[in-house]
């Protein structure tokens, strides 16, 4: 990172044509302006700061180890190709507590203490709620990974972002054709019994309707509970498929009782990774799992047919083939949503240098550049795959993978296209002032 | 000490830092003027707390669900209703009190830790109702109420509650009017009442005294007071969510009020900043730095077991309210 | 699946739960009933107990059943001596004041919450049962190991009560439950057993986290729940009364199981939780207390 303020890696990083006419045009000031040089290159060199929320602690500090990790590795990546409109990027980082009061909080802090250009990151969406106001009335755009609804809902505000993973409504959508055409028709739905598990409950549903498929019984959970056996008899007994969705540690418990409870026999199991995320899928009591299907939003295993963005990723964050940290093969990634931080801060770049952007007066038009976006082509700024923004929406679509637990490993069996997760957009968040 | 001097010595005091808090919103950097309007609203949550567990002596581990009761009555009726500021500020009081009323006439039944226990239990069932109506409420995602909702315009003048310093100013009202109202309790007859019972509830119930009456008189006022604190969270800093009525919101003014010195009048306001900054503080230069909090909450209370206002009060002013 | 056997899983169930139940609230019964400090960090010796099982057992290879045998015998001994640890440094120089005692119990939840981050880690990690037996009923299957909980909650609760009321270390602390300053007049050195009682409610903690971390695993942040159902069972049970405790947990357990048979998961969850915070109400002393002097 320090290298890049170094006038001579400023030369002989990636010459746009922009960069190389601003270059021109600092080289004919020189003649003219000593005394303007100086600040000129003060301001063209001084870092772009991005705050960033991340759970260190809380429910989500799994996430949130692995959410630092990909950063680093993308700001990294970003650095090295020559920053942002020439501009080094550096990473301010605040513990949000997986809390949503907190995650306010540090909102203002970024805004008005650390005066970052940005605020980028976190999960869960209790967070993203809470902050949203904040970085509303700060004006400060808030780009979030967070693969809730709220953004594409309408319910947050213009500075609140989502374009690096994609939501949850897209993603049940996406999957409910494949599950009803290749896992049974007769679903039985577990999830938690707060708004990430009623969304998947109102917009799976009526998806797999459209399919023929029909949601036999919902069974929600409150997040208090740690012991899932005694609901398991409300699961209809002509139930062919389990879709279930649980969030937390607790969902070991969850699977190991589901074993116990059927035995070799019961209905097929479909899963959101989600809950399974930093947990190796080889764990004591997850023998159950084997054949089951799962969602990832980017597959945890090296897959054969991975694209060479892929490995460069997986490589530049420090995976290893079964997904785990290079380091320690007990270090398992949360994989299916981490890569949504790579995305997500390329994006920021593109639209930072879309926008021309060089500090926080400019932040209306960064919103503006990057709703403007609407085409992200697969590549090494998006190793996840293509993907098409919505920019009334603030919402980015993309494919998703299915696969199957098989001899231990998880292996992709479908990736689901672009159009399936589409929905008709609900608000317009360019409608409201800047 | 003439009880006059006494007197005027105490209101000086509060008053004069009523007005450095109002100096601080136009000399208080941004980030800390923010900060400082947060701490306001969650002081008023403590001082509610304090007149019960404080000066009444009776500990809850409940609070959460009158905060919540206050931040939900208001923030619901904007949300779903589209009700103005002032109607839904006095709809999130009124669930409260309400719910406080309630509360209490079940819960004073016990006393001491069934008292603790009952109280956490109730809290817990209004934090899952929270979560079953989550078609409302949204659960712990929590609602967004936005800025447009968060205007009052009486006479054609348009406040907006998002404007920093508007906000600050709406917090410093609320705090200093609970605290004064706080002080001028816990000086008059009743407020000695309270004390005497925490002291000792059987001798005041054969001198005479209904105690159960002062008692849900206190719960009661505990829960008006903490449901003004919540329903001003919602309305100021624009979010809802069901976390604030989990437990930890219902320890946290414990914790508030035992730092800064239980039955002092200023003590929540000490306990909610000195919480609020070593956190801040803290998470700035190491990423263990709960570890950091655990220590100095232990230091703290080795040095000052009364809380700090609670321990200079013993030692050095014992004038202080 | 037909009523009947639905409720026999359902009571299956609140047995078990009921037996967790016990199991937590073992310790904290002691050190609540005979300190009468309000220790919040009770929890986290309940997490430390469960972490420190996942880092013995996974220590020893071959079969399940050495490493587990081998983190009851551990884990209980390091929780306690940290207890005893915190216990001398920062308890006693507090004279167990209650209200003092509560900022430092948070303290030191801080603390022990960030340890377990900052060396275990975030993730939930499993440790396998000793044994896993599987009984198939007619109409569901069955954990074996649950039922193996079940019993060595019995066998836990039945020690308890013998050392209680029939060695002099429980005369001791029987005499400095029923009154610590008359204790002291008759020189039963009133500092020791507190310090005996602390270490000893967190090292029951540790084995009550070490039997049950193979159906629920391991995690940093396990201690909390555990910590608010063990006071609820304590005080519903009435203060000091093993029994009280016992039959406390049982009316939990079985109340959370069987309501669930017929209302939605969070509604039951909701009633559950009411009722047993009415039985309170209507018996401010608990179940088997004795009314305030």
């Amino acid at each position: 990172m320090t290298d890049i303020r170094k006038p001579s890696s400023l030369l002989t990083s990636t010459i746009s044509r922009r960069n190389a006419l601003k270059g021109l045009g600092a080289a004919a000031a020189i003649g003219t302006a000593p005394g303007f040089v100086r600040y000129a290159q003060a301001q063209s060199s001084a870092p772009i700061k991005i705050g960033f929320q991340a759970h260190r602690t809380g429910i989500g500090a799994a996430y949130g180890r692995w959410y630092e990790r990909t950063t680093a590795a993308a700001v990294k990546a970003i650095n090295d190709a020559g920053g942002i409109n020439g501009r080094p990027v550096e990473i301010i980082t605040e513990d949000d507590g997986t809390d949503a009061a907190r995650g306010a909080e540090v909102v203002e802090k970024f805004a008005n203490q650390h005066r970052t250009d940005i605020v980028y990151g976190t999960l869960f969406s209790h967070v993203v709620v809470g902050s949203a106001p904040a970085a509303g009335e700060l004006k400060i755009p808030y780009y979030v990974v967070s693969e809730g609804y709220h953004v594409a809902s309408g319910k947050m505000n213009r500075y609140v972002l989502q374009p690096g993973i994609t939501d949850v409504r897209a993603q049940c959508r996406s999957v409910a054709p494949w599950i009803t055409s290749n896992v049974g028709k007769k679903i039985t739905m577990i999830y938690p019994d707060y708004a990430f598990g009623h969304d998947h409950r109102d917009f799976f549903g009526p998806a797999a309707a459209e399919q023929g498929g029909e949601v036999v019984a919902q069974i929600p959970i409150p997040p208090t509970e740690s012991s899932f056996t005694r609901y398991f008899p409300q699961i209809p007994a002509d139930t062919d498929v389990i879709y279930h969705v649980m969030v937390g540690p607790a969902v070991l418990t969850f699977v190991k009782e589901l074993g116990e409870f059927y035995g070799g026999s019961g209905p097929k199991l479909f899963g959101f990774i989600d809950s399974l995320e930093a947990v190796n899928i080889n764990s004591p009591g997850l023998e159950f799992l084997e054949g089951s299907h799962f969602w990832e939003g980017m597959p945890r295993y090296l897959q054969e047919d991975a694209t060479d963005a892929e490995k460069a990723y997986r490589e530049a964050v420090g995976l290893d083939e079964t997904g785990a940290s290079v380091n320690d093969a007990n270090d398992v990634s949360t994989a299916a949503h981490m890569f949504g931080c790579w995305e997500t801060l390329h994006i920021i770049k593109d639209a930072m240098e879309a926008a021309d952007y060089r500090g926080p007066e400019d932040r209306a038009k960064l919103i503006e550049a990057t709703e403007a976006m609407t085409e992200f082509p697969e590549g090494p700024a998006h190793p996840q795959g293509a993907k098409v923004f919505n920019g009334k929406i603030h919402q980015v679509f993309g494919s998703q993978s299915i696969s199957v637990v098989e001899n231990g490993r998880l292996n992709v069996v479908h990736r689901t296209s672009i159009e399936d997760g589409m929905y008709e957009p609900e608000a317009d968040y360019t409608t409201q002032p800047l | 000490m003439s009880a006059v001097g006494s007197n005027t010595r105490v209101w000086a005091l509060h008053l004069g830092v009523i007005a450095l808090l109002l100096a601080a919103n136009f000399v208080l950097p941004e980030y800390h003027r923010g900060v400082f309007s947060r701490v306001l609203v969650l002081a008023t949550f403590a001082m509610g707390y304090n007149l019960l567990f404080g000066y009444t002596g009776l500990l809850s581990l409940g609070h959460a669900m009158f905060f919540a009761a206050g931040l939900y009555g208001a923030g619901l009726p904007v949300y779903h209703l589209g009700w103005s500021v002032p109607l839904s500020f006095g709809t999130g009081i009124l669930a409260g009190g309400t719910l406080a009323l309630v509360i209490g006439v079940l819960a004073l039944r016990t006393t001491g830790v069934a008292f603790m226990i009952v109280t956490m239990m109730f809290a817990q069932v209004f934090y899952l109702t929270t979560l079953y109506f989550t078609t409302w409420t949204r659960g712990e995602e929590g609602l967004v109420l936005s800025q447009a909702m968060r205007t009052i315009d009486p006479a054609g003048l348009d406040i907006s509650l998002s404007n920093p310093s508007t906000r600050y100013l709406i917090a410093l009202t609320l705090f200093s009017a609970v605290l004064l109202l706080m002080l001028r309790l816990v000086r008059s007859p009743f407020g000695r009442t309270l004390v005497a019972i925490r002291e000792n509830e059987e001798r005041m119930r054969m001198l005479g005294y209904d105690v159960f009456r002062a008692k849900l008189t206190a719960v009661v006022l505990s829960g008006l007071f903490c449901a003004s604190a919540g329903a001003a969270y919602g309305l100021l800093f624009g979010y809802v969510g069901s976390g604030f009525a989990s437990i930890q919101y219902s320890i946290l003014p414990l914790l508030w009020v035992l730092l800064g010195g239980a039955a002092t009048t200023l003590g929540p306001l000490v306990g909610t900043l000195f919480m609020f900054y070593i956190i801040d503080y803290t998470s700035g230069f190491t990423t263990a730095y709960l570890l950091l909090v655990g220590v100095a909450l232990i230091l703290l209370i080795l040095f000052f077991p009364k809380g700090l206002l609670g321990t200079v009060r013993e030692r050095w002013l014992k004038w202080l309210p | 699946m037909a009523f009947g056997p639905y409720f026999l899983l359902a009571t299956l169930e609140g047995l078990v739960t009921a037996a967790v139940l016990a199991l937590t609230a073992l310790g904290l019964s002691l050190v609540f009933g005979v300190m009468r400090v309000v220790n919040v960090a009770h929890g986290e010796f309940f997490m430390l107990g469960a972490v420190l099982a996942w880092a013995v057992s996974t220590a020893f290879a071959g079969h399940p059943s050495i490493g587990f045998a081998a983190a009851l015998l551990v884990a209980p001994l390091v929780v306690g001596g940290a207890a005893l640890l915190s216990e001398r440094l920062v308890l006693r120089r507090l004279n167990y004041d209650p209200e003092a005692t509560i900022v430092a119990t948070i303290g030191m939840l801080y603390i022990i919450q960030q340890l377990a981050l900052t060396f275990y880690g975030a993730d939930a990690r499993p440790v396998q049962a000793p044994f896993n037996v599987r009984i198939q009923l007619p109409w569901f299957g069955y954990s074996g190991y649950k039922l193996f909980v079940i019993g060595a909650a019995i066998v836990l609760m039945l020690a308890t009560w013998f050392v209680l009321t029939r060695t002099k270390v429980g005369l001791l602390m029987r005499a400095t439950q029923y009154d610590s300053e008359t204790a002291q007049a008759f020189g039963i050195p009133v500092d020791r057993v507190y310090a005996g009682v602390f270490a000893l409610g967190a090292m029951l903690a540790a084995v009550a986290a070490v039997l049950i971390v193979p159906i629920q695993q391991a995690h940093y942040l396990m201690g909390r729940d555990p910590l608010l159902l063990s006071f609820i069972v304590v005080i519903i049970g009435g203060l000091g009364s093993l029994r009280g405790t016992v039959i406390a947990a049982l009316l939990i357990g079985l109340s959370d199981g069987i309501i669930s048979v017929f209302f939605s998961p969070t509604l039951a969850k909701m009633l559950a939780t009411g009722l047993v915070a009415m039985v309170l109400v209507f018996r401010p002393q608990g179940l088997f207390g004795v009314p305030a002097r």
